[in-house]
């Protein structure tokens, strides 16, 4: 069994509040990130799959087509968006890196091939703050 | 005297948008591309900030990089930093902020604050592949 990653980018603009709240407990439980007029990030997306090398290709899966999957099912809809309000599968939900990393997982899973076990996903929200998810 | 050259990194987070008012939506999309999304998105911005000046003889200092880093923090970071490039600074209302006007921004805001006795010199890194330098020489 060996390990596969590969690393994607995005940018994005989000704020954490939550509407339920007052402005001033946003304020106080989120900070500076429930800035009402968004900030941002350049994310980092590290996908980690499994599996056993092939036979006769050495891979366990194309790493290129790998790459194809994760820009066409989560980078094209969140690189240069705003997450609380351009992105379909974050509707409803607090955009923390931890929400996130959870829809991204799930958005995945919708379009890798059944072959292929998603291990782990990494996400990367500062170089000094990301979130790593297992699928549960 | 020798001169040497010190600095400091710091960093912010920030929304931005690019896109000229003077111009119809679709040319704002064909010229920006992706950067002209009208919710924002945005970017880690890294900052370096080089000062050239002589040591001083008596604390073996160019400049304390500690008084660097708190100049930087109030008036670049407290003003930048969980902000709307576009709407929440006064410094981007008639012009873009590309990287290339925040650097010059960035820029005039410290000249003024640091002796012109030291040469200033910013980088501003927009994410780890486009980066920009104020001034050039």
């Amino acid at each position: 069994m060996v390990y596969l990653t590969r690393v994607e980018h995005f940018n994005a603009a989000h704020k954490l509040y939550n509407p339920d709240w007052t402005k001033e407990k946003n304020e106080e439980v989120f900070g500076k990130c429930a800035n009402e007029n968004w900030h941002g990030h350049n994310y980092e997306l590290y996908v980690t799959i499994k599996g056993d090398p092939n036979r006769d290709t050495g891979f366990i899966f194309d790493a290129k087509k790998l790459s194809i999957i994760v820009k066409d099912s989560v980078i094209e809809k969140l690189d240069h968006k705003n997450l609380n309000v351009d992105v379909d599968f974050m509707q409803g939900k607090m955009c923390s890196t931890e929400n996130l990393i959870v829809g991204i997982w799930e958005q995945l899973s919708l379009h890798l091939p059944k072959e292929i076990q998603l291990h782990c996903i990494k996400l990367c929200e500062t170089p000094r703050i990301y979130v790593e998810y297992f699928g549960k | 005297m020798s001169k040497v050259s010190v600095f400091r990194r710091e960093h912010f987070n920030a929304a931005h948008r690019l896109f000229n008012p003077g111009w119809s939506d679709e040319k704002n999309f064909e010229i920006f591309g992706k950067c002209a999304n009208p919710h924002y998105h945005g970017h880690n911005y890294e900052l370096e900030i080089k000062v050239t000046g002589e040591t001083d003889p008596e604390t073996g200092y160019v400049m304390d990089l500690k008084k660097l880093s708190d100049l930087v923090k109030e008036n670049v970071l407290n003003e930048f930093d969980h902000k709307n490039l576009n709407l929440d600074t006064k410094y981007f209302t008639n012009i873009n902020p590309t990287a290339e006007n925040i650097v010059i921004v960035i820029y005039e805001i410290l000249r003024k604050k640091i002796d012109v006795s030291f040469d200033l010199g910013i980088r501003l890194y927009e994410t780890d592949r486009n980066f920009v330098e104020y001034p050039v020489k």
